[in-house]
């Protein structure tokens, strides 16, 4: 499985955007004993039969790549939240897109460390592809909520390009200053 | 660091336009390219993207163009970088770690030379169009 919960969240965010999709909504709720995750994309979405096969780890669609028999993303998510009690719920709509709800229970011994959210939502930013996602990250802390939210097609407008190692580095810094006001 | 505020990031990108218009822009037709599939993500390619970035900042060559891409088909060697540096080669390096991500910038982007341990010659024979 993934080393770190953040890394798994990369994974589907990848999916999601591979998948063709215009418009993902990516929410990551934070607090002390759950971190709930939730993915929306208009990609191209599945087929009930496609999306049994794709939580099967020996199956890929070969589209890819011809002779790959092996598809590892959502096998690992599924792994991660069924060994560690853990939930999640997949719900995809051939031509209309994919939903992914997801309930990591950070309490659990085995539950990978969360990771790095400031590299996963800059990362998020910078596939390939003409896509627009919004990320909101948000923290309980005792009875009060915190968040800060990025917007892919904003950051595009105020830093001109999401490629050039400049830009990059930039995006970096201003959701990392969001994380630590977050974090404070 | 304070929470930055959009109208700050903007100011701060134009400072880096004009300070890079102003610098000898050496190395800005150099693409970089990370794989993010699965295998790259579990890999650690992240931490790769992480270094690439920082180093880049510290050799003051940050008009480099850094690409995330799916897969590229060389799963065993992940994480893999592919550069595109004019005057060399297409080079896809495999098993980079943050390491190995500042040597390419040192090494291969800013003086030209391959990071011979880790090149792998061209990408995995069933991704490679007939």
């Amino acid at each position: 499985m993934h080393y770190t919960l953040c890394d798994c969240v990369m994974d589907l965010i990848q999916n999601s955007v591979e998948a063709g999709s215009s418009l993902i909504q990516l929410n990551m709720k934070q607090s002390a004993d759950s971190l709930d995750v939730s993915i929306r994309d208009n990609g191209c979405g599945m087929t009930d039969d496609e999306l049994k096969r794709a939580t099967d780890p020996f199956y890929s669609d070969g589209v890819k790549h011809k002779h790959r028999k092996v598809g590892l993303g959502l096998p690992f998510l599924i792994q991660t939240v069924t060994m560690t009690d853990g939930r999640f719920d997949i719900r995809s709509e051939k031509g209309r897109g994919t939903e992914i709800d997801i309930r990591f229970n950070p309490v659990h011994i085995d539950t990978p460390p969360l990771g790095d959210p400031v590299a996963l939502l800059y990362q998020v930013m910078c596939f390939q592809g003409d896509y627009d996602l919004t990320a909101v990250r948000s923290l309980s802390k005792g009875t009060e909520e915190q968040s800060y939210q990025v917007n892919r097609k904003e950051m595009l407008d105020v830093l001109g390009d999401l490629e050039s190692a400049a830009s990059l580095g930039l995006l970096r810094d201003y959701i990392n200053s969001q994380e630590e006001d977050l974090l404070s | 660091m304070s929470k930055m505020t959009l109208e700050e990031l903007r100011k701060l990108r134009e400072a880096k336009k004009q300070e890079a218009a102003q610098r000898d822009t050496e190395g800005k037709d150099t693409l970089v390219i990370v794989g993010m599939g699965t295998c790259g993500i579990a890999a650690g390619a992240k931490d790769v993207v992480d270094a690439l970035l920082d180093e880049l900042k510290k050799v003051g060559n940050e008009n480099v163009i850094i690409r995330q891409a799916g897969c590229m088909g060389l799963c065993h060697v992940e994480p893999t970088v592919e550069v595109r540096s004019p005057g060399i080669p297409n080079t896809i390096y495999g098993n980079v770690d943050g390491e190995v991500a500042r040597k390419i910038v040192r090494q291969h982007i800013m003086d030209g030379r391959l990071v011979n341990k880790h090149v792998y010659d061209k990408p995995a024979a069933d991704i490679i169009e007939q």
